[in-house]
């Protein structure tokens, strides 16, 4: 009796899931098509657009003063320093000198913000892992950061502190020791944090080896930030294009070698470090003068193209401006961290398991917002 | 003094007095199965009070507190909510096993709970078999869960089931074996003369290096066994949905959420008899007031549960190949070297005895 | 801290050397510093893919990392701006590319040089309707995938969604 069958017919069927757009794994409204056999995933496809709003159009008929205001509502984490990214590049391309005062406060608010978001992703990577604990000792923390800021520029999210020429009011009496009271109660709980995540057993075997991204894939696919330190590509902005006060504060860059998702947390948790080392050179000395320089009511930049790159919390943040000498940019673009560090995604999960897929998209720490634009 | 307060027996001659014996007989089984379904709710009550004071005190939150005095009518409030949701299914779901799913469940947990010793009185039905019983029962509560999976028609709750399912029964084999280093030590799968064997010194004290790793290897797989944190992969939120339990809503999810809650509740008490002495007071200080066991049992047995409550707010999520390597590779081996070890110390009579 | 920068680029090159090297390769380049704070390369759409990819792999330029990949709408003609940077020297560099046919531009894609351009380029096509050869999957990104119409053009008119001030 012959066989009604042969080995070669028994495939395994991949089936195709759906993450999204409503997860609680992936950091906002994207959509993720994965094809799965079994546990192992196929293919991953990102269905972006769910909170597009045509920033990039919107700019085209703003004011330059009113583009600082749409950027941050960008990558509203790193709210800050976004808006600092546009008024740099407006204040070189008018040549325009700020105040050292206003530097050195740009600084100190930036390292903040980083801190705060770092602390915000650091509470949500343990949560995606399982640890559910970690969300409300990270948010604890950052609460304190929130309060200096409202207190200082108004608002706890959305800061809109920056202004072309310089900052919008001086910072608030308390602000400087505030601050320092932070600097003071966090390096207490951030060995804290290393206790309760770093070093457990479970956590490690979750991520390390988990998701690795050599270093020439991370510079083809265009990654910055923590993702490609960790694969040992050193691009801090900070240190290679000086912006603000950082080229008079000795801070060291956080690389790592294995590319892993241990690494990229490793790097993060030493990025705080870091910040709170160079808010603590900047903050005793902050020096006297204006908060602003005077610029005209209606900025015109003079015809040309002008780029200006920071170092926001996920990555490079790039601001190109093409201008035809009027009021309104000609053209507008916003190169965006985590656009790049998301076209990573599929090389890394390729060939992993769906538990993989959640504790690397939470080490990429991509917020949607900054990738749809 | 002795006060004798045997209820029990009260109770049973009453009865017997007033009908006829098989008459008797039946009326005294419906009472106990009466107490035991209302021990359920009220355990489940009180145990998804505690999982959620708990919790908010290691989130340094609060916790519920407004619902009756410090929040202690959140759960009836919960059940009233689940009981007035509407009952969804699919309509292409396999409407028999559908309903059938979360009553596996049920009667495992409740038979697991009948034959656990409250205090010396307090013991339903104390077979001979008593530990083997629990053993065997558990092993029900796994057909309930891959039914319920697999008769929902959904992929993701199919998947969900597997999961499950695999995980139950691999860390079965963990729980017995741990359980039967006990056995070793007691001489005996009765309950009562396990505990009774206990009057001088709990068995995690008497048999020193084999109780202490079987206890901790009995922990690890009981967790694993009930689905909680660490080893919860199959209800991970941030995964694939809500795993088995999926196109279950209202009452019939409570069903599973209850269980769950109750399985924990066995776990603990298998633990607390096997190795701290059941209903036994430390250094036997109340034995003379009967009924003074059932305190030491809840607080031995809610000490355990806190245990297993601060392993779920505490550690990250174990992925499922992890999961198995660790029964498989790990806990295993250990677990027959440690009866082997067992053995030869009870041979060799180096039990701590008092 | 300048003798860290200093550190950090070494071999960087200068924007006439990089002139004098690439116009070596090619003559038909058009070289601007006019109006912008990097060397501004124009190339025809025909050489595009050649120098980039000689861009990358010649050892002086090495120019291994796509910063920024931008469409533009110049009224009257269309094309992509692509920001280079060297990891390993440090110096930058814009290359410009333009067509006047505004029905149907097509570029060669730079995928196989570049993995990040793949992205990128999706978001050109759906914004300003730029084909390009060789991608392995261009389709919309953003807009909805029955959006008719390119919003980013100059001459995109949309009554509806745009509000004109």
């Amino acid at each position: 009796m012959e066989t009604t069958f042969e080995k070669n017919s028994f495939k395994s069927e991949e089936y195709f899931i759906n993450m999204g757009p409503q997860h609680p794994a992936t950091h906002g409204v994207l959509r993720l098509l994965l094809t799965i056999d079994g546990e192992i995933i196929k293919n991953v496809e990102p269905d972006l657009g769910y909170i597009h709003r045509s920033i990039e159009k919107m700019c085209e008929r703003d004011s330059y003063q009113q583009i600082v205001h749409l950027t941050d509502r960008m990558d509203y984490l790193s709210a800050h320093i976004n808006n600092e990214a546009v008024c740099l590049a407006v204040e070189n391309a008018l040549g325009l000198e700020v105040p050292e005062r206003v530097k050195v406060i740009r600084t100190i608010i930036a390292e903040l913000t980083r801190l705060a978001s770092h602390q915000l992703w650091w509470g949500v990577m343990g949560m995606d892992v399982g640890a559910l604990t970690t969300y409300f000792y990270g948010f604890r923390d950052r609460e304190m950061i929130n309060d200096i800021f409202e207190e200082t520029c108004g608002a706890r999210l959305t800061m809109n502190y920056n202004i072309p020429g310089g900052l919008m009011f001086d910072i608030h009496p308390n602000f400087v020791q505030r601050t320092k009271d932070f600097v003071a109660h966090f390096k207490t709980k951030l060995p804290e944090y290393d206790t309760l995540l770093t070093g457990n057993v479970i956590f490690q075997k979750r991520t390390k080896g988990v998701g690795i991204l050599t270093k020439e894939d991370a510079i083809s696919f265009g990654t910055s930030g923590p993702v490609a330190r960790a694969s040992g590509y050193s691009c801090d902005v900070r240190k290679l294009h000086p912006y603000s006060a950082y080229d008079r504060v000795n801070f060291n860059e956080a690389l790592f070698t294995e590319g892993d998702t241990f690494a990229r947390y490793r790097v993060r948790i030493q990025e705080m470090w870091e910040s709170l080392a160079i808010i603590e050179q900047l903050i005793d000395n902050i020096p006297e003068g204006d908060y602003k320089t005077a610029t005209n009511a209606v900025i015109k930049l003079p015809k040309g193209e002008f780029y200006q790159k920071v170092e926001t919390a996920r990555g490079e943040l790039g601001v190109f401006i093409v201008s035809d000498g009027k009021k309104n940019p000609y053209r507008l673009k916003f190169r965006s961290p985590g656009f790049s560090n998301l076209s990573a995604l599929k090389k890394m999960a390729v060939g992993s398991k769906l538990g993989d897929l959640v504790a690397m998209m939470a080490t990429l720490d991509i917020v949607v917002p900054d990738i749809d634009r | 003094m002795n006060i004798p307060l045997s209820i029990t027996k009260n109770i049973h001659d009453w009865l017997f007095e007033v009908m006829s014996a098989p008459v008797a007989t039946v009326v005294e089984k419906v009472l106990i199965a009466v107490a035991f379904l209302g021990f359920f709710a009220l355990a489940g009550l009180l145990l998804v009070y505690m999982e959620r004071r708990i919790a908010a005190f290691f989130q340094l939150r609060l916790g519920p507190n407004r619902v009756g005095p410090q929040g202690i009518f959140q759960t009836i409030a919960d059940a009233l909510k689940l009981v007035s949701k509407e009952l969804t299914g699919t309509v292409k779901a396999d409407q028999f096993l559908y309903k059938l799913a979360p009553y596996f469940l049920i009667v495992a947990s409740l038979m697991a709970l009948s034959v656990l010793p409250f205090s010396k009185e307090l013991h339903a039905f104390d077979i001979n078999i008593g530990v083997f019983f629990l053993i065997a029962i558990s092993s029900i509560g796994v057909i309930g869960i891959l039914i319920g999976g697999w008769s929902s028609n959904n992929k993701y709750a199919l998947i969900g089931a597997m999961r499950s399912g695999l995980q139950t029964v691999s860390y079965e084999l963990s729980v017995g074996l741990s359980i039967l280093t006990i056995v070793v030590l007691a001489g005996s799968l009765q309950i009562s003369e396990i505990i009774e064997a206990q009057r001088n010194g709990w068995f995690i004290i008497q048999g020193h290096i084999p109780a202490v790793i079987a206890f901790m290897i009995f922990m690890i797989a009981g967790t694993a066994e009930t689905n909680r944190a660490p080893f919860d992969l199959v209800e991970a939120e941030s995964e694939l949905g809500a795993g088995f339990h999926t196109e279950y809503s209202g009452m019939n999810f409570a069903y599973f959420f209850l269980a769950e809650f109750i399985n924990m509740f066995i776990i603990a008490a298998i633990g607390t008899i096997l190795f701290f002495g059941g209903y036994l007071s430390p250094f036997g200080i109340t034995e003379s007031i009967p009924l003074l066991g059932v305190f030491w049992f809840m607080i031995k047995v809610l000490g355990l549960v806190f245990l297993m409550m601060w392993f779920r707010w505490t550690f990250p999520r174990l992925r499922v190949d992890q999961l198995l390597t660790l029964e498989w590779k790990y806990l295993l081996p250990i677990n027959l070297f440690n009866i082997v070890l067992m053995a030869i110390i009870v041979w060799l009579g180096l039990t701590i005895n008092f | 801290m300048t003798d860290l920068i200093k550190v950090y680029k070494i071999n960087s090159m200068t924007n006439s050397d990089l002139q004098t090297l690439i116009s070596s390769w090619n003559s038909e380049l058009e070289f601007s510093e006019a109006e912008s704070q990097f060397l501004n390369i124009t190339v025809k759409p025909e050489h595009l893919h050649e120098l980039l990819s000689q861009l990358k792999s010649n050892t002086e330029t090495s120019f291994d990392y796509l910063f920024c990949l931008t469409g533009m709408d110049w009224g009257t003609d269309l094309g992509v701006v692509y920001h280079l940077e060297s990891t390993t020297h440090r110096h930058q560099l814009v290359v410009k590319v333009k067509t006047s046919d505004r029905e149907n531009p097509t570029f060669d894609s730079v995928c196989d040089i570049w993995s990040t351009a793949e992205f990128h380029e999706m978001e050109v096509f759906d914004y300003f309707g730029i084909k390009f050869n060789n991608h392995p999957n261009l389709k919309r990104l953003f807009m909805p995938k029955d959006w008719v119409g390119y919003p980013l053009r100059k001459d995109y008119v949309d009554e509806v969604n745009m509000i004109i001030k």
